[in-house]
Protein backbone atom coordinates (compact mmCIF):
# COMPACT_ATOMS: atom_id res chain seq x y z
CA UNK A 1 0.00 0.00 0.00
CA UNK A 2 1.45 3.70 -1.08
CA UNK A 3 1.59 6.20 1.49
CA UNK A 4 -1.20 8.03 -0.18
CA UNK A 5 -3.67 5.07 0.06
CA UNK A 6 -2.31 4.70 3.51
CA UNK A 7 -3.45 8.34 4.30
CA UNK A 8 -6.56 8.15 2.39
CA UNK A 9 -7.82 5.07 4.47
CA UNK A 10 -6.92 6.80 7.59
CA UNK A 11 -8.57 10.20 6.24
CA UNK A 12 -12.08 7.84 5.75
CA UNK A 13 -11.55 5.87 9.47
CA UNK A 14 -11.73 9.18 10.83
CA UNK A 15 -14.46 10.65 8.99
CA UNK A 16 -17.03 7.70 8.96
CA UNK A 17 -15.17 7.42 12.55
CA UNK A 18 -17.41 10.08 13.72
CA UNK A 19 -20.59 7.90 12.55
CA UNK A 20 -18.86 4.89 14.42
CA UNK A 21 -19.00 6.73 17.36
CA UNK A 22 -22.62 7.69 17.08
CA UNK A 23 -23.23 3.63 16.63
CA UNK A 24 -21.18 3.09 19.44
CA UNK A 25 -23.59 5.23 21.50
CA UNK A 26 -26.71 3.41 20.40
CA UNK A 27 -25.82 -0.20 19.88
CA UNK A 28 -23.18 -0.33 23.20
CA UNK A 29 -24.83 2.08 25.17
CA UNK A 30 -28.32 2.07 25.10
CA UNK A 31 -28.25 -1.44 23.57
CA UNK A 32 -30.77 0.03 20.69
CA UNK A 33 -29.29 -1.36 17.12
CA UNK A 34 -30.23 1.66 15.12
CA UNK A 35 -30.53 1.30 11.73
CA UNK A 36 -31.54 4.56 10.96
CA UNK A 37 -27.96 5.51 10.41
CA UNK A 38 -27.89 4.60 6.72
CA UNK A 39 -30.28 7.14 6.11
CA UNK A 40 -29.23 9.56 8.42
CA UNK A 41 -25.26 9.68 6.71
CA UNK A 42 -26.99 10.60 3.69
CA UNK A 43 -29.44 13.40 5.13
CA UNK A 44 -26.37 15.23 6.65
CA UNK A 45 -24.99 15.09 3.34
CA UNK A 46 -27.86 16.36 1.50
CA UNK A 47 -28.40 19.05 3.95
CA UNK A 48 -24.54 20.25 4.10
CA UNK A 49 -24.64 20.40 0.13
CA UNK A 50 -27.89 21.97 -0.04
CA UNK A 51 -26.67 24.47 2.51
CA UNK A 52 -23.07 24.98 0.95
CA UNK A 53 -24.93 25.89 -2.08
CA UNK A 54 -27.11 28.18 -0.78
CA UNK A 55 -24.00 30.06 0.26
CA UNK A 56 -24.02 29.52 4.03
CA UNK A 57 -20.91 28.60 5.74
CA UNK A 58 -19.58 24.78 5.30
CA UNK A 59 -18.79 24.69 9.34
CA UNK A 60 -22.57 26.22 9.67
CA UNK A 61 -23.47 23.42 7.37
CA UNK A 62 -22.79 21.15 9.89
CA UNK A 63 -25.09 22.66 12.25
CA UNK A 64 -27.71 21.95 10.08
CA UNK A 65 -27.00 18.58 9.18
CA UNK A 66 -26.20 17.97 13.20
CA UNK A 67 -30.03 19.11 13.79
CA UNK A 68 -31.40 16.92 10.55
CA UNK A 69 -30.04 13.92 11.80
CA UNK A 70 -31.05 14.26 15.76
CA UNK A 71 -34.30 14.78 14.52
CA UNK A 72 -34.57 11.65 12.16
CA UNK A 73 -33.20 9.74 15.11
CA UNK A 74 -36.13 11.10 17.41
CA UNK A 75 -38.74 9.70 15.07
CA UNK A 76 -36.95 6.44 15.44
CA UNK A 77 -36.81 6.52 19.34
CA UNK A 78 -40.32 8.00 19.51
CA UNK A 79 -41.60 5.17 17.48
CA UNK A 80 -39.91 3.01 19.49
CA UNK A 81 -40.81 4.07 23.13
CA UNK A 82 -44.01 5.73 22.82
CA UNK A 83 -45.77 3.52 20.18
CA UNK A 84 -43.85 0.09 21.12
CA UNK A 85 -42.41 -0.60 17.34
CA UNK A 86 -39.40 -2.83 17.76
CA UNK A 87 -36.45 -0.72 17.61
CA UNK A 88 -35.16 -2.70 14.75
CA UNK A 89 -38.09 -2.62 12.92
CA UNK A 90 -38.83 1.43 14.17
CA UNK A 91 -35.32 2.33 12.59
CA UNK A 92 -35.75 0.30 9.39
CA UNK A 93 -38.84 2.79 8.96
CA UNK A 94 -37.21 6.04 9.26
CA UNK A 95 -34.05 4.90 7.42
CA UNK A 96 -36.07 4.07 4.21
CA UNK A 97 -38.59 7.24 4.42
CA UNK A 98 -35.69 8.91 4.56
CA UNK A 99 -34.88 7.77 1.11
CA UNK A 100 -37.41 9.79 -0.09
CA UNK A 101 -36.78 12.54 2.15
CA UNK A 102 -33.03 13.21 1.04
CA UNK A 103 -34.21 12.97 -2.53
CA UNK A 104 -36.17 16.12 -1.78
CA UNK A 105 -34.08 18.07 0.17
CA UNK A 106 -31.55 17.74 -2.85
CA UNK A 107 -34.32 18.31 -5.33
CA UNK A 108 -33.11 15.21 -6.99
CA UNK A 109 -30.49 11.74 -6.28
CA UNK A 110 -27.27 13.63 -5.85
CA UNK A 111 -25.72 17.10 -5.53
CA UNK A 112 -22.25 18.13 -6.79
CA UNK A 113 -20.38 20.48 -4.41
CA UNK A 114 -16.59 20.61 -6.94
CA UNK A 115 -16.23 24.10 -6.57
CA UNK A 116 -17.75 25.01 -3.80
CA UNK A 117 -16.58 25.79 -0.50
CA UNK A 118 -15.68 23.16 2.27
CA UNK A 119 -14.43 22.97 5.37
CA UNK A 120 -11.33 22.34 4.07
CA UNK A 121 -10.81 25.86 2.43
CA UNK A 122 -9.89 26.89 6.37
CA UNK A 123 -7.38 24.78 6.83
CA UNK A 124 -5.69 25.23 3.41
CA UNK A 125 -5.79 29.26 3.89
CA UNK A 126 -3.42 28.42 7.29
CA UNK A 127 -0.93 26.84 4.76
CA UNK A 128 -2.11 22.94 5.46
CA UNK A 129 -1.15 21.21 2.09
CA UNK A 130 -4.52 19.92 0.89
CA UNK A 131 -3.55 16.59 1.10
CA UNK A 132 -3.21 16.86 5.12
CA UNK A 133 -5.94 18.92 5.16
CA UNK A 134 -8.19 15.79 5.47
CA UNK A 135 -6.78 13.85 8.02
CA UNK A 136 -5.97 17.17 9.92
CA UNK A 137 -9.52 18.49 10.00
CA UNK A 138 -11.69 14.98 10.67
CA UNK A 139 -8.99 13.73 13.01
CA UNK A 140 -9.47 16.97 14.99
CA UNK A 141 -12.94 16.71 14.87
CA UNK A 142 -13.16 12.98 15.39
CA UNK A 143 -11.02 13.72 18.79
CA UNK A 144 -13.38 16.44 19.75
CA UNK A 145 -16.39 14.15 19.51
CA UNK A 146 -14.62 11.74 21.66
CA UNK A 147 -13.81 13.96 24.28
CA UNK A 148 -17.09 15.48 23.96
CA UNK A 149 -19.41 12.55 24.28
CA UNK A 150 -16.78 10.75 26.86
CA UNK A 151 -17.40 13.94 29.09
CA UNK A 152 -21.19 13.98 28.74
CA UNK A 153 -21.71 10.28 29.63
CA UNK A 154 -19.44 11.45 32.66
CA UNK A 155 -22.49 13.93 33.46
CA UNK A 156 -25.39 13.10 35.81
CA UNK A 157 -27.64 13.13 33.08
CA UNK A 158 -24.76 10.99 30.66
CA UNK A 159 -24.86 8.29 33.77
CA UNK A 160 -28.53 8.16 33.20
CA UNK A 161 -27.88 7.20 29.53
CA UNK A 162 -25.37 4.46 30.76
CA UNK A 163 -27.74 2.95 33.24
CA UNK A 164 -30.95 2.97 31.11
CA UNK A 165 -28.65 0.65 28.46
CA UNK A 166 -27.97 -1.80 31.46
CA UNK A 167 -30.86 -1.97 34.13
CA UNK A 168 -33.77 0.15 32.57
CA UNK A 169 -35.85 -0.82 35.40
CA UNK A 170 -33.71 0.38 38.20
CA UNK A 171 -33.12 3.69 36.64
CA UNK A 172 -36.97 4.32 36.53
CA UNK A 173 -36.94 3.32 40.15
CA UNK A 174 -34.52 5.79 40.56
CA UNK A 175 -36.40 8.62 38.70
CA UNK A 176 -35.32 8.27 35.32
CA UNK A 177 -37.04 8.56 32.26
CA UNK A 178 -36.02 6.29 30.09
CA UNK A 179 -37.82 7.12 26.95
CA UNK A 180 -36.32 10.71 27.43
CA UNK A 181 -33.06 9.61 27.93
CA UNK A 182 -33.45 6.59 24.64
CA UNK A 183 -34.81 9.85 22.96
CA UNK A 184 -32.13 12.11 23.66
CA UNK A 185 -29.72 9.39 23.23
CA UNK A 186 -30.98 7.47 19.60
CA UNK A 187 -31.31 11.45 18.58
CA UNK A 188 -27.64 12.09 19.89
CA UNK A 189 -26.03 9.22 17.73
CA UNK A 190 -27.98 10.15 14.54
CA UNK A 191 -26.90 13.56 15.04
CA UNK A 192 -23.13 12.24 14.81
CA UNK A 193 -23.64 10.25 11.92
CA UNK A 194 -25.05 13.03 10.07
CA UNK A 195 -22.08 15.21 10.79
CA UNK A 196 -20.17 12.35 9.37
CA UNK A 197 -22.07 12.61 6.30
CA UNK A 198 -21.43 15.85 5.73
CA UNK A 199 -18.01 15.61 6.04
CA UNK A 200 -18.01 12.53 3.61
CA UNK A 201 -20.11 15.02 1.49
CA UNK A 202 -17.34 17.52 1.23
CA UNK A 203 -14.59 15.21 1.20
CA UNK A 204 -15.68 13.39 -2.36
CA UNK A 205 -17.02 16.28 -3.64
CA UNK A 206 -20.40 15.07 -3.36
CA UNK A 207 -23.99 14.67 -1.65
CA UNK A 208 -25.44 11.31 -2.75
CA UNK A 209 -28.43 9.21 -2.26
CA UNK A 210 -26.51 6.11 -2.25
CA UNK A 211 -23.72 6.85 0.30
CA UNK A 212 -25.67 5.89 3.42
CA UNK A 213 -26.12 2.03 1.78
CA UNK A 214 -23.98 0.00 4.58
CA UNK A 215 -23.10 2.31 6.79
CA UNK A 216 -23.92 0.60 10.11
CA UNK A 217 -22.38 -2.46 8.51
CA UNK A 218 -19.34 -0.49 8.73
CA UNK A 219 -20.29 1.11 12.26
CA UNK A 220 -21.15 -2.30 13.33
CA UNK A 221 -17.73 -3.69 12.12
CA UNK A 222 -15.56 -0.69 12.90
CA UNK A 223 -16.97 -1.47 16.83
CA UNK A 224 -16.26 -4.67 16.78
CA UNK A 225 -12.39 -4.62 15.82
CA UNK A 226 -12.03 -1.93 18.20
CA UNK A 227 -13.42 -3.59 20.72
CA UNK A 228 -11.56 -6.73 20.23
CA UNK A 229 -8.13 -4.69 19.06
CA UNK A 230 -8.01 -2.28 21.80
CA UNK A 231 -10.34 -3.63 24.54
CA UNK A 232 -13.32 -1.63 25.96
CA UNK A 233 -12.48 -1.41 30.36
CA UNK A 234 -13.57 2.26 30.28
CA UNK A 235 -16.23 4.29 29.13
CA UNK A 236 -13.34 6.63 27.19
CA UNK A 237 -11.07 3.74 26.51
CA UNK A 238 -14.37 2.29 24.45
CA UNK A 239 -14.96 5.31 23.31
CA UNK A 240 -11.32 5.91 21.57
CA UNK A 241 -11.06 2.20 20.88
CA UNK A 242 -14.62 2.04 17.91
CA UNK A 243 -12.40 5.53 16.54
CA UNK A 244 -9.44 3.44 15.96
CA UNK A 245 -11.18 0.76 14.87
CA UNK A 246 -12.63 2.85 12.20
CA UNK A 247 -9.30 3.18 10.83
CA UNK A 248 -8.10 -0.28 11.49
CA UNK A 249 -11.15 -1.22 9.47
CA UNK A 250 -11.01 1.22 6.52
CA UNK A 251 -6.59 -0.24 6.14
CA UNK A 252 -8.27 -3.57 6.28
CA UNK A 253 -10.44 -2.68 3.73
CA UNK A 254 -7.57 -0.81 1.44
CA UNK A 255 -5.56 -3.44 2.23
CA UNK A 256 -7.57 -6.16 1.12
CA UNK A 257 -8.93 -4.32 -2.05
CA UNK A 258 -5.06 -4.30 -2.77
CA UNK A 259 -4.23 -7.58 -2.31
CA UNK A 260 -2.79 -9.38 -5.17
CA UNK A 261 -2.60 -13.52 -4.83
CA UNK A 262 -1.37 -14.41 -8.84
CA UNK A 263 -3.55 -12.69 -11.00
CA UNK A 264 -6.25 -12.54 -8.56
CA UNK A 265 -7.62 -9.23 -7.39
CA UNK A 266 -10.54 -8.12 -5.81
CA UNK A 267 -13.25 -5.54 -7.38
CA UNK A 268 -14.63 -2.58 -5.37
CA UNK A 269 -17.75 -4.84 -5.98
CA UNK A 270 -16.13 -7.51 -3.52
CA UNK A 271 -16.28 -4.51 -0.68
CA UNK A 272 -19.11 -6.42 1.22
CA UNK A 273 -17.83 -9.50 1.31
CA UNK A 274 -14.54 -8.53 2.45
CA UNK A 275 -16.60 -6.44 5.11
CA UNK A 276 -18.52 -9.27 6.20
CA UNK A 277 -15.28 -12.02 6.76
CA UNK A 278 -13.73 -8.95 8.31
CA UNK A 279 -16.30 -9.08 10.94
CA UNK A 280 -16.44 -12.53 10.93
CA UNK A 281 -13.13 -12.75 11.67
CA UNK A 282 -13.21 -9.60 14.74
CA UNK A 283 -16.01 -11.86 15.83
CA UNK A 284 -14.66 -14.93 16.47
CA UNK A 285 -11.23 -13.71 16.75
CA UNK A 286 -11.60 -13.36 20.85
CA UNK A 287 -13.61 -16.72 20.98
CA UNK A 288 -10.90 -18.84 19.07
CA UNK A 289 -8.32 -16.65 21.45
CA UNK A 290 -10.17 -18.38 24.70
CA UNK A 291 -10.07 -21.99 22.85
CA UNK A 292 -6.47 -21.67 22.17
CA UNK A 293 -5.43 -20.33 25.77
CA UNK A 294 -7.48 -23.42 27.13
CA UNK A 295 -5.55 -25.97 25.78
CA UNK B 1 -49.51 9.19 53.88
CA UNK B 2 -50.20 7.09 51.10
CA UNK B 3 -54.11 6.11 50.32
CA UNK B 4 -55.29 3.42 47.50
CA UNK B 5 -58.97 4.15 47.39
CA UNK B 6 -60.87 1.61 45.62
CA UNK B 7 -58.24 0.58 43.32
CA UNK B 8 -59.15 -1.91 40.66
CA UNK B 9 -57.27 -3.64 37.90
CA UNK B 10 -57.83 -6.28 35.32
CA UNK B 11 -55.14 -7.65 33.51
CA UNK B 12 -55.57 -8.61 29.46
CA UNK B 13 -59.39 -7.56 30.06
CA UNK B 14 -62.04 -9.23 27.54
CA UNK B 15 -59.48 -11.77 26.75
CA UNK B 16 -59.36 -15.37 27.75
CA UNK B 17 -56.65 -14.62 30.26
CA UNK B 18 -58.57 -11.99 31.94
CA UNK B 19 -57.46 -11.96 35.36
CA UNK B 20 -58.93 -9.90 38.00
CA UNK B 21 -55.46 -8.70 39.62
CA UNK B 22 -56.70 -5.90 41.93
CA UNK B 23 -60.53 -6.02 43.60
CA UNK B 24 -61.54 -2.92 45.44
CA UNK B 25 -58.22 -2.18 47.68
CA UNK B 26 -58.43 0.47 50.61
CA UNK B 27 -55.63 0.98 51.86
CA UNK B 28 -53.99 3.97 54.13
CA UNK B 29 -50.01 3.37 54.72
CA UNK B 30 -49.99 5.75 57.64
CA UNK B 31 -46.28 7.79 58.50
CA UNK B 32 -44.27 5.05 59.93
CA UNK B 33 -46.20 1.96 58.92
CA UNK B 34 -44.18 -0.81 58.31
CA UNK B 35 -46.75 -3.14 56.82
CA UNK B 36 -45.80 -6.93 56.37
CA UNK B 37 -47.99 -7.92 53.12
CA UNK B 38 -48.47 -11.97 52.59
CA UNK B 39 -50.71 -14.30 50.46
CA UNK B 40 -50.64 -17.37 47.75
CA UNK B 41 -48.63 -16.82 44.74
CA UNK B 42 -51.35 -15.02 42.39
CA UNK B 43 -53.10 -13.33 45.14
CA UNK B 44 -51.81 -10.00 44.57
CA UNK B 45 -48.99 -9.02 46.78
CA UNK B 46 -46.76 -7.93 44.01
CA UNK B 47 -49.23 -6.30 41.75
CA UNK B 48 -50.45 -4.43 44.82
CA UNK B 49 -46.44 -2.81 45.30
CA UNK B 50 -46.80 -2.45 41.61
CA UNK B 51 -49.40 -0.42 41.44
CA UNK B 52 -47.98 1.56 44.44
CA UNK B 53 -45.30 2.16 42.17
CA UNK B 54 -46.60 3.15 39.46
CA UNK B 55 -45.67 0.44 36.85
CA UNK B 56 -49.59 0.32 35.67
CA UNK B 57 -52.69 2.43 36.06
CA UNK B 58 -55.25 1.12 37.94
CA UNK B 59 -58.65 0.99 35.88
CA UNK B 60 -60.83 2.49 38.44
CA UNK B 61 -59.37 4.36 41.91
CA UNK B 62 -57.31 6.70 42.98
CA UNK B 63 -53.82 6.71 44.85
CA UNK B 64 -52.51 10.00 46.88
CA UNK B 65 -49.12 10.26 48.46
CA UNK B 66 -49.23 13.13 50.94
CA UNK B 67 -52.86 13.97 50.02
CA UNK B 68 -51.27 14.59 46.31
CA UNK B 69 -52.79 12.85 43.60
CA UNK B 70 -50.20 10.55 41.63
CA UNK B 71 -53.38 8.27 40.26
CA UNK B 72 -51.85 9.02 36.83
CA UNK B 73 -48.46 9.73 37.57
CA UNK B 74 -45.48 7.65 35.70
CA UNK B 75 -43.63 4.94 37.44
CA UNK B 76 -40.52 7.30 36.81
CA UNK B 77 -42.25 10.47 38.18
CA UNK B 78 -43.40 8.70 41.72
CA UNK B 79 -39.82 7.39 42.48
CA UNK B 80 -39.73 10.69 43.72
CA UNK B 81 -41.64 9.65 46.76
CA UNK B 82 -41.29 5.93 46.42
CA UNK B 83 -38.20 3.66 46.41
CA UNK B 84 -38.49 -0.03 45.93
CA UNK B 85 -35.92 -3.28 46.23
CA UNK B 86 -36.66 -6.43 43.88
CA UNK B 87 -36.73 -10.42 44.20
CA UNK B 88 -33.63 -10.23 41.61
CA UNK B 89 -30.32 -8.88 43.17
CA UNK B 90 -29.55 -8.01 40.02
CA UNK B 91 -32.46 -5.60 39.55
CA UNK B 92 -31.61 -2.93 41.69
CA UNK B 93 -28.24 -2.35 40.53
CA UNK B 94 -25.96 -1.38 37.27
CA UNK B 95 -23.52 -3.87 36.82
CA UNK B 96 -21.33 -2.30 34.49
CA UNK B 97 -21.07 0.91 37.03
CA UNK B 98 -18.77 1.37 39.66
CA UNK B 99 -20.47 1.31 43.40
CA UNK B 100 -19.70 4.92 43.64
CA UNK B 101 -21.64 5.81 40.61
CA UNK B 102 -24.46 3.56 41.20
CA UNK B 103 -24.45 5.49 45.00
CA UNK B 104 -24.61 8.86 42.95
CA UNK B 105 -27.32 7.73 40.77
CA UNK B 106 -29.53 6.58 43.67
CA UNK B 107 -28.28 9.90 45.09
CA UNK B 108 -30.53 11.70 43.01
CA UNK B 109 -33.52 9.66 42.85
CA UNK B 110 -36.63 12.15 41.82
CA UNK B 111 -34.22 14.90 41.54
CA UNK B 112 -33.35 17.02 37.52
CA UNK B 113 -30.32 15.17 36.38
CA UNK B 114 -28.32 17.68 34.44
CA UNK B 115 -24.75 18.22 33.32
CA UNK B 116 -23.36 18.64 36.69
CA UNK B 117 -20.70 15.86 37.23
CA UNK B 118 -22.32 11.96 37.45
CA UNK B 119 -20.04 11.30 40.60
CA UNK B 120 -19.09 14.20 43.11
CA UNK B 121 -15.76 14.38 44.88
CA UNK B 122 -18.00 15.74 47.70
CA UNK B 123 -19.99 12.79 47.90
CA UNK B 124 -16.75 10.52 48.33
CA UNK B 125 -17.37 10.78 51.91
CA UNK B 126 -20.72 10.10 52.72
CA UNK B 127 -20.43 7.18 49.88
CA UNK B 128 -17.81 6.01 52.41
CA UNK B 129 -19.87 6.42 55.52
CA UNK B 130 -23.21 4.63 54.31
CA UNK B 131 -20.92 1.89 53.22
CA UNK B 132 -19.26 0.89 56.14
CA UNK B 133 -22.85 0.87 57.95
CA UNK B 134 -23.57 -2.51 56.02
CA UNK B 135 -20.09 -3.99 57.07
CA UNK B 136 -19.31 -5.48 54.08
CA UNK B 137 -16.06 -3.71 53.18
CA UNK B 138 -17.49 -2.34 50.35
CA UNK B 139 -16.34 1.46 51.23
CA UNK B 140 -12.97 0.57 50.32
CA UNK B 141 -14.39 -0.58 46.99
CA UNK B 142 -15.44 2.17 45.69
CA UNK B 143 -14.62 1.98 41.97
CA UNK B 144 -15.35 -1.93 41.52
CA UNK B 145 -17.77 -2.70 39.11
CA UNK B 146 -20.96 -4.05 40.87
CA UNK B 147 -21.14 -6.75 38.54
CA UNK B 148 -18.48 -8.29 40.52
CA UNK B 149 -20.29 -8.38 43.18
CA UNK B 150 -22.04 -11.53 44.95
CA UNK B 151 -26.12 -11.20 45.13
CA UNK B 152 -26.15 -10.51 48.65
CA UNK B 153 -23.79 -7.62 48.53
CA UNK B 154 -25.80 -6.33 45.67
CA UNK B 155 -29.10 -6.63 47.67
CA UNK B 156 -27.37 -4.45 50.77
CA UNK B 157 -26.41 -1.89 47.76
CA UNK B 158 -29.73 -2.32 46.48
CA UNK B 159 -31.19 -1.67 50.07
CA UNK B 160 -28.24 1.40 50.84
CA UNK B 161 -29.42 2.91 47.25
CA UNK B 162 -32.90 2.56 48.53
CA UNK B 163 -32.83 5.03 51.20
CA UNK B 164 -29.94 7.67 50.24
CA UNK B 165 -33.12 9.78 50.04
CA UNK B 166 -35.79 8.92 52.65
CA UNK B 167 -38.60 7.96 50.34
CA UNK B 168 -42.10 8.79 51.87
CA UNK B 169 -42.61 4.79 51.39
CA UNK B 170 -40.27 1.65 50.79
CA UNK B 171 -41.70 -0.99 48.75
CA UNK B 172 -39.69 -4.60 49.56
CA UNK B 173 -40.95 -6.98 46.95
CA UNK B 174 -39.50 -10.02 48.43
CA UNK B 175 -36.52 -8.53 48.94
CA UNK B 176 -34.78 -11.66 50.07
CA UNK B 177 -35.99 -14.35 48.41
CA UNK B 178 -33.28 -15.03 46.22
CA UNK B 179 -30.56 -14.75 48.59
CA UNK B 180 -28.99 -18.22 51.11
CA UNK B 181 -30.69 -18.31 54.50
CA UNK B 182 -27.53 -16.58 55.88
CA UNK B 183 -27.32 -13.60 53.62
CA UNK B 184 -31.28 -13.67 53.65
CA UNK B 185 -31.10 -13.16 57.38
CA UNK B 186 -28.15 -10.22 57.28
CA UNK B 187 -30.47 -8.19 54.63
CA UNK B 188 -33.50 -8.62 56.99
CA UNK B 189 -31.17 -7.40 60.07
CA UNK B 190 -30.43 -4.74 57.29
CA UNK B 191 -33.96 -3.58 56.21
CA UNK B 192 -35.12 -3.66 60.14
CA UNK B 193 -32.36 -1.59 61.21
CA UNK B 194 -32.85 1.10 57.92
CA UNK B 195 -36.53 1.39 58.60
CA UNK B 196 -36.04 2.01 62.56
CA UNK B 197 -33.22 4.00 62.32
CA UNK B 198 -34.57 6.72 59.39
CA UNK B 199 -37.97 5.79 60.65
CA UNK B 200 -39.27 4.92 57.50
CA UNK B 201 -42.86 3.82 55.74
CA UNK B 202 -42.66 0.68 54.01
CA UNK B 203 -44.29 -2.77 53.10
CA UNK B 204 -42.76 -5.87 52.89
CA UNK B 205 -43.90 -8.46 50.91
CA UNK B 206 -42.91 -12.09 52.39
CA UNK B 207 -43.75 -15.98 52.20
CA UNK B 208 -41.89 -16.16 55.96
CA UNK B 209 -44.77 -16.30 57.85
CA UNK B 210 -42.59 -15.63 61.42
CA UNK B 211 -40.85 -12.82 59.54
CA UNK B 212 -44.41 -11.52 58.76
CA UNK B 213 -45.60 -11.50 62.27
CA UNK B 214 -41.84 -10.66 63.83
CA UNK B 215 -41.25 -7.76 61.32
CA UNK B 216 -43.22 -4.58 61.44
CA UNK B 217 -46.22 -3.09 63.00
CA UNK B 218 -48.99 -4.19 61.00
CA UNK B 219 -50.10 -7.60 58.67
CA UNK B 220 -51.93 -7.78 55.32
CA UNK B 221 -53.24 -10.80 53.88
CA UNK B 222 -54.14 -10.99 49.72
CA UNK B 223 -56.47 -13.36 48.25
CA UNK B 224 -57.44 -13.29 44.79
CA UNK B 225 -56.89 -9.44 44.43
CA UNK B 226 -58.87 -8.28 48.04
CA UNK B 227 -57.34 -7.72 51.55
CA UNK B 228 -58.87 -10.05 53.57
CA UNK B 229 -57.14 -9.11 56.74
CA UNK B 230 -55.27 -6.65 58.09
CA UNK B 231 -54.09 -6.29 61.87
CA UNK B 232 -52.17 -3.75 63.78
CA UNK B 233 -50.33 -3.30 66.79
CA UNK B 234 -51.13 -5.59 70.08
CA UNK B 235 -53.36 -7.43 68.06
CA UNK B 236 -50.50 -8.44 65.56
CA UNK B 237 -47.89 -9.09 68.03
CA UNK B 238 -49.87 -11.56 69.50
CA UNK B 239 -50.71 -13.48 66.52
CA UNK B 240 -49.00 -16.90 65.91
CA UNK B 241 -48.03 -18.82 62.63
CA UNK B 242 -51.32 -20.97 63.39
CA UNK B 243 -53.78 -18.12 63.28
CA UNK B 244 -52.09 -16.93 59.81
CA UNK B 245 -52.28 -20.45 58.46
CA UNK B 246 -56.11 -21.23 59.74
CA UNK B 247 -56.76 -17.92 57.99
CA UNK B 248 -55.17 -18.63 54.82
CA UNK B 249 -57.12 -21.55 53.92
CA UNK B 250 -60.34 -20.53 55.58
CA UNK B 251 -60.00 -17.67 52.85
CA UNK B 252 -59.69 -20.54 50.48
CA UNK B 253 -62.07 -22.53 51.71
CA UNK B 254 -59.19 -25.27 52.04
CA UNK B 255 -59.59 -27.66 55.23
CA UNK B 256 -56.30 -27.47 57.25
CA UNK B 257 -55.44 -31.23 56.81
CA UNK B 258 -52.25 -29.61 55.12
CA UNK B 259 -51.20 -28.15 58.34
CA UNK B 260 -48.52 -29.89 59.81
CA UNK B 261 -46.51 -30.47 56.80
CA UNK B 262 -46.52 -26.51 56.54
CA UNK B 263 -45.48 -25.93 59.29
CA UNK B 264 -42.37 -28.63 59.54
Amino acid sequence: MTLYAALGAIEQGLVYGIMVIGVYLTFRILDFPDLTVDGSLPLGAAISAVAITAGYNPYLSLVFAAMGGFLAGVVTAVLNTKFKILHLLASILTMIALYSINIRIMSGPNIALLSADTVFDAVIALGVPPHYSGVLVFGMLAAATVVLIVWFLGTELGQAMLATGDNPQMVTSLGVNTHAIIILGVGLSNGLVAISGALVAQNQGAADVGMGIGTIVAGLASVIIGETVFGSSSIARAFVAALLGSILYRLAIALALGLEIGGFTFNPSDLNLVTAILVISALIAPNLKNRLIQR
Amino acid sequence: MITLDACQKYFHKGSVNEVFALNNINLQIKEGDFITVIGSNGAGKSTLLNCIAGCFFPDTGKITVNKKDVTRWPEYKRARYISRVFQDPLLGTCPSATIEQNLALANRRGLRRGLGRGVKAKDGELFRSRLAHLGLGLEERLLDKVGLLSGGQRQALTMLMATMIRPEVLLLDEHIAALDPKTAGKILTLTRDIVKEQGLTSMMITHNMKHAISFGNRLIMLHQGRIIYDVRGEEKNTLTVEDLVRRFYESQGEELAMDSMLLS
